[in-house]
C-alpha cells in the first residue's frame, strides 16, 4: 500500500473538517445542548484520532524504503482540490492559488500526534473545566484550534500553512484570554495582557515568515528561469508557486546549477522564514510570550503551548529545511542551542509549577531547533523529539493541571509538598514523564534526546564551526539542567512534608476523565519512543522514521533532480563518525542525567543543602536568572516604549504638522477673507455708500421746498408761469 | 471602433434604474409628512432594499464576468453643444463596488435608529447620497462622473454638519472644502483632456491615451500627461485618503453619526481608489509608470504611519479612522506595484476594507450608544456583560487586522506579494548582479511593520475595552440588540465567506483587471 | 366788441380763480377757484369758436369741459369728505401729507 487512493484523501479531508463542523455547531447551539455539547466534540475528536492513527499505521509505519508513498492531490487531481483565489480553471496557475493535501511522513507523524493529544486533552478538559461559566465557548475554541493545527499539517503549500498558522495564533489568543472575561478569576488582568502579548510577539515572527514566503514565491522561479535561459538548467520554464514540492524542486536545481552554493537571497529568505519559527516556537528573543501564555487554562497550555502549536515552528523548519542555506543553519543552531540553555537555567529558579514547565518547553524547543540546524540525522532527531516531546510534555502539563485542580488553583510549588499519597495517579504519570523528559533509557525522551546529542557531536566532529561547538557545550548542559529542574519539581510537589497544611488537607485526586487522559499520555510518554526501534536503531537507513523524514531527498531525486538537497546540508556521516558519535552521545546523556538527578536529590529530596545558601552565594547571578535575565524588562523598555513613543510622536506630527498645515492653509484663507472683507466694507463699499450719502444730502436740501401744501405748489406754478411769460415778453 | 460595446443585446436600462431608484425614493420621502418618522424609515428601507436586490441580481445574474469591456451600457447625448453624453456601463471593477454600495446603504438605514435629532431631511439626504455614489460607479463619461461626484458632496456635508457630534460644523466644513479642492483639480484636468482630445468619454480617452494621442503642451518642464496625472491623482488621493491628504478623515469620522461613518469608510473612500483605476491611471499610463514609485512610497507611508498614529489614539473611533488610512495605503501600494497580484489585491482590498471598516464603525457605534463616550481608557471588561457583542467585535476587528480566513487577509496578502514582485524601478545593474531588489522590495519590507502595528493597536484596543476587570459603571449594559445584529451580521458573514472564498469577488474582477494591466504596462 | 373783450373777461376770471385757489383757507373755495378757471377756459373756447372759422369744435370742447367739471366736482367733494375724515379739517394747509 504505497500510494494514497482518493478515498484516503477523503478521510484526510475529514480530519480537519470534523472539528470545524463541531466548532460551528458548538458556537451556535453548544449552550443549549446537554452537558453543553462537550460529548459532541469529544466524539468528533475520537473519530479524528482513529483516522489519524489508522492512516499512520497503514501508510507510514508500513512503509520502509526509498520510494515516496504519497502523492499530492493538487497535482494528480486524485484528491480534493481547493481553488482559492479564482474558481475558474482558465486562470493561469501563477495567479490562482490551488491548495491540496500533502500527506508525507512528517505530516503522518505529526497528524497522529495532534490527533491523539487533542483527543486526550479534550477528555481532560471535560473534567478540568467543569463548572466554568464559559465552558461551551472553551470547547468550541479548542476545537477550532484543532482544526487549524490539522489543516496546517496537511497543507501542501506554504501560504495555506501560513493561513492556518495565523488562525492557530488567533485561537491561542482567545484561549489564553479565556479567563480575561471571567470576573471570578483572580488573574483576569494578567490574562488580558498575556493574550495580547502572545499574539503580538508571534505576529512579529509571522510577518517575517510572510516576507520570507513572498521572497521565495517571487525570486525562486525568476532565478530558475534566468538560469534556464543561460542554459545552466535543463527543463521547462516554471511559474511562481507556493507549493512545497515546487519550492524544493526549484531550490534544488538552482543550488545545483550554482555549484552547490546557495544564492545570497536564499539565505536572506531562509532567515526570514526562520523568523516564523522563532516567533511560534518561542525561541530567543521572541520567547517572552510563552511563560505569560500560562495564564490560559491548563489544558490549553498542555495542548497549544507545549504539544502542538509551538511545535508548528519546528514543523515549518522541517518543511522548509531544503531551502535553508548552511549560513542560515548556523544561525538556527546558535539560536536553538542558546534558547535551550537559557530557558533551562531560568527553569531552575521558577516556583510556579506551570512556569517551570513553560521554560522547560522553551528549552526543549531549542533542542529541536538546534538539532534540525545540524542537518542530516539532526532533522530526524529534531522532528522525532517533537513527537515524543508532544506526548510527555502534554502529560506533564496535564499532571500539573491535575495538581492545581486538586490544590484548588494553587500554583506555587513552595506551598505544596507531600502530595504523593493524596494524588497517586497524578504522581505516577508525572514521574514517568519526568523520566521521559530527562532522557531515562527506555522512556520516550531518551531516544530522541540521545539522537540530538549524537547529531550535534557528529556535526561538530565533521565540521568545526562556532555554532556547532557552542551547541556541543550548551545542549548537554541544558539536558543536565532539565533533569535537575524536573526532579526539583517532583521533589517539591510530591515529596517531603506539606508546607501548607490547609492546601494539603483539601487536596484530592482528580476525577476519572482527567486521570484517564493522564494515563493515556503517560503510557505514550513511556512507550512512544519505541517506534524508533521499528527497524535497526543503529543504522542510518534502517529505521522507518529516518526514511519518513528524508522525503526531500526522495522527492527531488524522483522528479529528475540529481542533487540531494538534504545531503547538501547534511555532513556526510560516515559509518565511523556515526558510531563514535552515538557511543559518545549515550555516555554524555546518561552522565548528565545522573548529575542532574543527584543534584536535585541532594538539594530538594534529601535536603542536604539549603537552596537559599546556594542562591545567596550566587548573588547577582541568581537574581538575574530569577528575573528571567531581564528580557521582558528590556523589551518593555526598548521595543514597547519605543513603539509607543513613536506612536505618540507620529500622532503629534499628524495633529500638529500635517493637520497643522491643512489648518494653516485654512487659516490663511480665512485671514485673506477677513482682509478682503475689510477692504470690501471700507473701500469698495465705501465708495458706493459715499455716492449714495451725497445724493441723499442733496435730496434733503431740495426737500425743503416740498411743503406738501397744494396751494403753495400752485403758487410756485403760477410764479413760474409768470416768470416764463416775463422772460418771453422781455426778450 | 465601438469602445462602449454598444451592440443591441448589451444595452440595458438597468443601470439607470439602479441609479435613480434612490431618487424616486427620495421624492416619496419628501411627500410623506415629516411627523410620521416611522413611515419615512420604512420607505427609506424599501428604497435602499430594492437597489440591493437589483444589484445582487445583476452581480450574480445579468453581469457576465467572462466578457471583457463594459456591460449593460446605456448611451445617449445629453448636452449636445458640449459633447457631453449620458453614458453608463459596468465592468468587473465597478460591479463589486456597486454591490457593496447597495449593501452598505441598506444597512445604514436600520443603523440610523440611534442618530440624535433624526428627521425626514436625514433620509432625503441619505437617498440623495446613494444616487451620487451609484452614479459615480456607473458613469462612463467624465463629465457625468464629475456631476455625480459633486452630487455626492453636498448630502455628505449636511449629514455630518447637522447630525454629527459636538464639533460637527468644523468637521463638515473641513470635509467639504478638502473634497471640493480635489474636485476643482479634477475639473481642470477633465476640461484639459476635453480641449486636447475632444471628448469626455472615458473609454475613448483611454484609447487615445494608450495610443499616445494627447498633444497638449509641456508646462514648467512637465509634460501634459504628467500634469493631468498629478491633477487627477491629487483629486482622487484626497478621497482615498492618501498621506498627506488624510487629515479630514479622522475629524469627519469622529463627528459623523455611526451610519454615516459606515458609508464614509465603506464606500466614499473607495471612490478615490476606483477613480484612480477608472479615470486616472489608464488615461495617462505613461505618466503613471513614471511615478508609480512615488505612489508606492505614499502608500507605504500611509500603511506604517497610519498604524502608528492609530496606536497613539485614545478615541475609539479615531483609532478606527486611522486604521482606514493605514488600510487604504495597501490599495495605493498594490496599484503602484504594477503587477497582476498587486492590482487584484488593491481592487479586492477596496471591497474587503469596505466591509470590515464598516463593521468596525458599527461596533464602535454600539458601545457609543450605550456609554456616550469613546475614550478607550474609560471602558474595561465589557465582554462580561456583552458576550455576543464581544464575539462580533472580535470578528470585525480581526478581519480588519488581516487574520487569515477572513477577507482582509486575502487582499493584504495579494497586495504584499504583488508589491514584492514589482519590477518598478529595477536597474539593469541590479538585475545583472543577480540581486533582484528594487524600491518596491524595500517598500514591502517596510510595510510589514505596518502589519505588526495593526495587530498592536487592535489588540490593545480590544484589551482595554473588552478584557480585564469590568468597569462597574457599565455592569448593567444590555447585550447587542437584534437591530444591531441585523446591521452587523451580514458584514461579518461576508468577512468570513470572502476570506474562505475570495473568488466571489476576484472571479468577477479578473477579466477587467487583466485588461487594465495590459493598458497600464503597455509600452512599459 | 371783438374777441378781446371776451378774452379779457376770461383772463380776469382766470386770475380770480388762481388767487382763490392760492389764498383761500377753505378747501371748498379752492374747488370753486378750479371751477372758475375751467369756466374761464370755457369762455375762451366759445369766444374763439364764435370769431373763428365757424366750426363746432369749440362748443363741443366747452360742453366736454362742463361735463368734466361736473364729474370733477363730484369726485372732489368725495375727496374733501375723506380729507375731512382723515384730518378733521378742511384747511388745505393741514393736508400736507404729500411732503412725505
Amino acid at each position: 500500500m504505497n500510494t494514497l487512493t482518493p478515498n484516503d484523501y477523503l478521510l484526510l479531508l475529514a480530519v480537519p473538517l470534523i472539528p470545524l463542523l463541531g466548532y460551528v455547531v458548538q458556537i451556535f447551539f453548544g449552550r443549549n445542548l446537554p452537558r453543553k455539547g462537550d460529548w459532541m466534540l469529544l466524539g468528533g475528536m475520537f473519530i479524528v484520532m482513529c483516522i489519524t492513527v489508522y492512516m499512520f499505521f497503514v501508510h507510514a509505519m508500513g512503509h520502509v524504503g526509498p520510494a515516496p508513498f504519497w502523492n499530492e492531490s493538487a497535482m494528480t487531481a486524485d484528491g480534493p482540490v481547493f481553488r482559492w483565489l479564482y474558481n475558474t480553471s482558465d486562470v493561469p496557475g501563477d495567479q490562482n492559488l490551488i491548495a491540496g493535501i500533502l500527506y508525507d511522513g512528517l505530516a503522518a507523524a505529526m497528524l497522529m500526534v495532534v490527533g491523539v493529544v487533542s483527543f486526550l486533552v479534550h477528555l481532560f478538559s471535560s473534567g478540568y473545566m467543569a463548572g466554568d461559566r464559559r465552558y461551551h465557548i472553551f470547547f468550541a475554541n479548542i476545537s477550532l484550534f484543532t482544526f487549524a493545527m490539522l489543516g496546517l499539517i496537511l497543507s501542501d503549500n506554504i501560504l495555506f500553512l501560513f493561513v492556518f498558522w495565523e488562525l492557530m495564533g488567533f485561537m491561542s489568543y482567545l484561549l489564553i484570554g479565556h479567563f480575561a472575561q471571567d470576573p471570578d478569576s483572580p488573574r483576569i488582568k494578567h490574562a488580558a495582557a498575556a493574550c495580547k502579548k502572545a499574539f503580538l510577539t508571534t505576529r512579529v515572527g509571522d510577518t517575517c515568515l510572510f516576507f520570507g514566503m513572498a521572497m521565495f514565491y517571487f525570486l525562486l522561479p525568476r532565478e530558475y528561469n534566468d538560469l534556464l535561459a543561460q542554459g545552466a538548467i535543463e527543463g521547462e520554464r516554471v511559474i511562481s508557486s507556493f507549493r512545497f514540492v515546487d519550492l524544493w524542486t526549484m531550490g534544488g536545481q538552482i543550488v545545483e546549477a550554482n555549484n552547490g552554493e546557495y544564492p545570497f537571497w536564499m539565505s536572506v529568505a531562509g532567515l526570514f522564514t526562520f523568523g516564523g519559527t522563532v516567533g511560534k516556537s518561542a525561541q530567543f528573543p521572541l520567547h517572552i510570550w510563552l511563560p505569560d501564555a500560562m495564564e490560559g487554562p491548563t489544558p490549553v497550555s498542555a495542548m497549544i503551548h507545549a504539544a502542538t502549536m509551538v511545535a508548528a515552528g519546528v514543523f515549518l523548519l522541517g518543511r522548509m529545511f531544503p531551502m535553508m542555506s548552511p549560513e542560515v543553519l548556523q544561525i538556527v543552531i546558535a539560536v536553538g542551542a542558546f534558547t535551550a540553555l537559557f530557558a533551562a537555567t531560568i527553569g531552575c529558579t521558577v516556583n510556579d509549577i506551570k512556569g517551570v514547565l513553560a521554560y522547560s518547553t522553551i528549552s526543549q524547543l531549542g533542542f529541536m531547533v538546534a538539532a534540525i540546524g545540524t542537518g542530516g540525522l539532526g532533522i530526524v532527531a529534531g522532528l522525532f523529539h517533537m513527537v515524543t516531546h508532544a506526548f510527555f510534555k502534554a502529560c506533564l502539563f496535564l499532571s500539573a493541571g491535575s495538581v492545581i485542580h486538586g490544590c484548588h488553583h494553587e500554583q506555587d510549588m513552595q506551598k505544596m509538598g507531600g502530595l504523593r499519597k493524596k494524588m497517586p495517579i497524578t504522581f505516577m504519570c508525572m514521574l514517568i514523564c519526568t523520566l521521559a523528559i530527562a532522557g531515562m533509557p527506555l522512556f520516550a525522551g531518551y531516544y530522541s534526546k540521545d539522537r540530538i546529542i549524537a547529531s550535534v557531536i557528529d556535526s561538530t566532529l565533521t565540521q568545526w564551526r562556532g555554532a556547532n561547538v557552542f551547541a556541543l557545550v550548551a545542549l548537554p548542559l541544558a539536558a543536565m539542567l532539565t533533569t535537575f529542574y524536573m526532579f526539583r519539581l517532583i521533589f517539591l510537589t510530591f515529596f517531603g512534608e506539606p508546607r501548607d497544611q490547609h492546601i494539603h488537607d483539601h487536596a484530592h485526586e482528580s476525577p476519572i476523565p482527567m486521570t484517564a487522559a493522564l494515563i493515556g499520555l503517560a503510557s505514550l510518554g513511556m512507550f512512544g519512543g519505541h517506534f524508533w526501534l521499528a527497524g535497526d536503531p543503529l543504522s542510518n537507513n534502517g529505521t522507518w522514521f529516518t526514511n519518513l523524514v528524508q522525503w526531500q531527498t526522495m522527492y527531488v531525486t524522483s522528479r529528475g533532480g540529481s542533487l540531494d538537497l538534504t545531503s547538501m546540508n547534511m555532513i556526510a556521516v560516515t559509518e565511523h563518525t556515526a558510531h563514535t558519535g552515538h557511543v559518545w552521545a549515550v555516555g554524555v546523556s546518561l552522565s548528565v542525567l545522573a548529575l542532574g538527578f543527584f543534584a536535585a536529590l541532594w538539594i530538594y529530596g534529601l535536603k542536604k543543602l539549603d537552596p537559599a545558601r546556594i542562591t545567596s552565594k550566587l548573588g547577582l547571578v541568581y537574581e538575574a536568572v530569577r528575573d528571567k535575565y531581564y528580557v521582558d524588562e528590556a523589551v518593555n523598555g526598548s521595543v514597547i516604549r519605543g513603539t509607543m513613543g513613536l506612536a505618540k510622536g507620529q500622532k503629534w506630527i499628524d495633529e500638529n504638522i500635517i493637520d497643522g498645515t491643512v489648518l494653516g492653509v485654512g487659516r490663511l484663507g480665512r485671514g485673506l477673507g477677513t482682509l478682503c472683507a475689510w477692504i470690501d466694507k471700507n473701500i469698495v463699499d465705501g465708495a458706493v455708500n459715499w455716492v449714495g450719502n451725497t445724493t441723499q444730502a442733496l435730496g434733503s436740501v431740495a426737500r425743503l421746498l416740498q411743503t406738501g401744501r397744494i396751494q403753495q405748489y400752485v403758487s410756485f406754478a403760477v410764479g413760474g408761469a409768470l416768470l416764463l411769460a416775463a422772460f418771453h415778453i422781455l426778450t | 471602433m465601438d469602445l462602449l460595446n454598444t451592440n443591441p443585446d448589451n444595452l440595458s436600462t438597468l443601470l439607470s434604474w439602479l441609479t435613480f431608484l434612490p431618487l424616486i425614493g427620495m421624492c416619496v420621502v419628501l411627500l410623506l409628512p415629516a411627523s410620521n418618522l416611522r413611515a419615512i424609515k420604512i420607505t427609506a428601507g424599501v428604497f435602499t432594499f430594492i437597489p440591493l436586490v437589483l444589484a445582487t441580481q445583476m452581480y450574480f445574474g445579468t453581469f457576465d464576468k467572462t466578457v471583457s469591456g463594459y456591460q449593460m451600457v446605456q448611451h445617449f447625448e445629453w448636452i449636445k453643444a458640449l459633447g457631453i453624453n449620458y453614458s453608463v456601463g459596468v465592468d468587473g471593477l465597478s460591479m463589486p463596488l456597486l454591490w457593496l454600495t447597495t449593501i452598505l446603504f441598506f444597512i445604514a438605514v436600520p443603523a440610523s435608529e440611534t442618530v440624535p435629532r433624526l428627521s425626514k431631511a436625514y433620509f432625503v439626504l441619505l437617498l440623495l447620497l446613494e444616487l451620487g455614489v451609484l452614479g459615480v460607479f456607473v458613469s462612463l463619461d467624465f463629465f457625468l462622473f464629475y456631476v455625480y461626484w459633486e452630487i455626492m458632496l453636498l448630502p455628505m456635508y449636511f449629514l455630518i454638519g447637522i447630525w454629527g457630534g459636538p464639533q460637527r460644523e468644523y468637521a463638515a466644513i473641513k470635509f467639504f472644502l478638502y473634497t471640493l479642492a480635489g474636485s476643482v483639480l479634477m475639473l481642470i484636468a477633465v476640461i484639459a483632456l476635453r480641449l486636447d482630445a475632444g471628448t469626455f468619454s472615458i473609454p475613448e480617452l483611454v484609447a487615445i491615451g494608450k495610443a499616445g494621442g494627447f498633444t497638449g503642451p509641456a508646462l514648467l518642464g512637465m509634460s501634459f500627461t504628467t500634469w493631468v496625472f498629478w491633477f487627477l491623482f491629487v483629486a482622487f488621493a484626497i478621497k482615498i485618503p492618501a498621506f498627506p491628504f488624510h487629515t479630514w478623515l479622522p475629524d469627519a469620522h469622529v463627528q459623523a453619526p455611526t451610519p454615516i461613518s459606515v458609508i464614509l469608510a465603506g464606500i466614499l473612500l473607495k471612490l478615490g481608489g476606483y477613480g484612480l483605476l477608472r479615470g486616472c491611471f489608464p488615461i495617462v499610463p505613461d505618466a503613471f509608470q513614471d511615478f508609480a514609485y512615488v505612489l508606492g512610497i505614499l502608500g507605504v507611508i500611509a500603511i506604517v504611519y497610519g498604524a502608528y498614529v492609530a496606536l497613539g489614539q485614545s478615541d475609539f473611533k479615531k483609532m478606527v479612522a486611522y486604521s482606514s488610512v493605514s488600510h487604504m495605503g495597501f490599495v495605493l501600494l498594490g496599484m503602484a506595484a504594477l503587477t497582476e497580484w498587486g492590482m487584484n489585491g488593491a481592487a479586492l482590498q477596496m471591497f474587503t476594507h469596505g466591509i470590515s471598516s464598516a463593521a468596525c464603525f458599527l461596533v464602535v457605534g454600539v458601545v457609543y450608544d450605550r456609554a456616550h463616550h469613546r475614550d478607550l481608557n474609560g471602558f474595561g471588561g465589557l465582554a462580561q456583560p456583552m458576550p455576543r457583542y464581544w464575539a462580533m467585535a472580535t470578528i470585525a476587528f480581526f478581519a480588519s487586522l488581516g487574520l487569515p480566513g477572513m477577507a482582509g487577509f486575502v487582499s493584504e496578502a495579494l497586495t504584499m506579494v504583488g508589491a514584492f514582485q514589482s519590477q518598478v524601478g529595477w536597474t539593469d545593474e541590479a538585475i545583472a548582479s543577480g540581486w533582484m531588489w528594487g524600491p518596491f522590495q524595500w517598500l514591502t519590507l517596510i510595510a510589514t511593520i505596518g502589519i505588526v502595528m495593526t495587530a498592536a493597536y487592535i489588540l490593545w484596543a480590544l484589551q482595554r475595552v473588552f478584557l480585564g476587570t469590568l468597569n462597574e459603571k457599565y455592569a448593567d449594559f444590555k447585550d447587542i440588540s437584534a437591530r444591531e445584529v441585523f446591521s452587523l451580521a451580514p458584514l461579518l458573514v461576508l468577512c468570513i465567506v470572502l476570506g474562505i472564498f475570495p473568488w466571489y469577488i476576484l472571479d468577477w474582477m479578473e477579466v477587467s483587471i487583466s485588461d487594465l494591466m495590459q493598458i497600464l504596462t503597455f509600452a512599459g | 366788441m371783438g374777441v378781446e373783450a371776451y378774452m379779457g373777461v376770461a383772463g380776469v376770471l382766470f386770475v380770480l380763480g388762481i388767487v382763490c385757489i392760492i389764498s383761500r383757507r377753505n378747501i371748498l373755495y379752492v374747488l370753486m377757484g378750479i371751477e372758475m378757471i375751467l369756466n374761464a377756459a370755457n369762455i375762451n373756447f366759445v369766444a374763439i369758436n364764435r370769431f373763428g372759422n365757424g366750426g363746432l369744435e369749440g362748443r363741443m370742447f366747452a360742453i366736454f369741459v362742463i361735463i368734466l367739471a361736473a364729474a370733477e366736482a363730484a369726485i372732489a367733494l368725495a375727496i374733501v369728505l375723506n380729507v375731512f375724515h382723515l384730518f378733521q379739517s378742511i384747511r388745505p394747509s393741514d393736508a400736507d401729507m404729500l411732503r412725505d
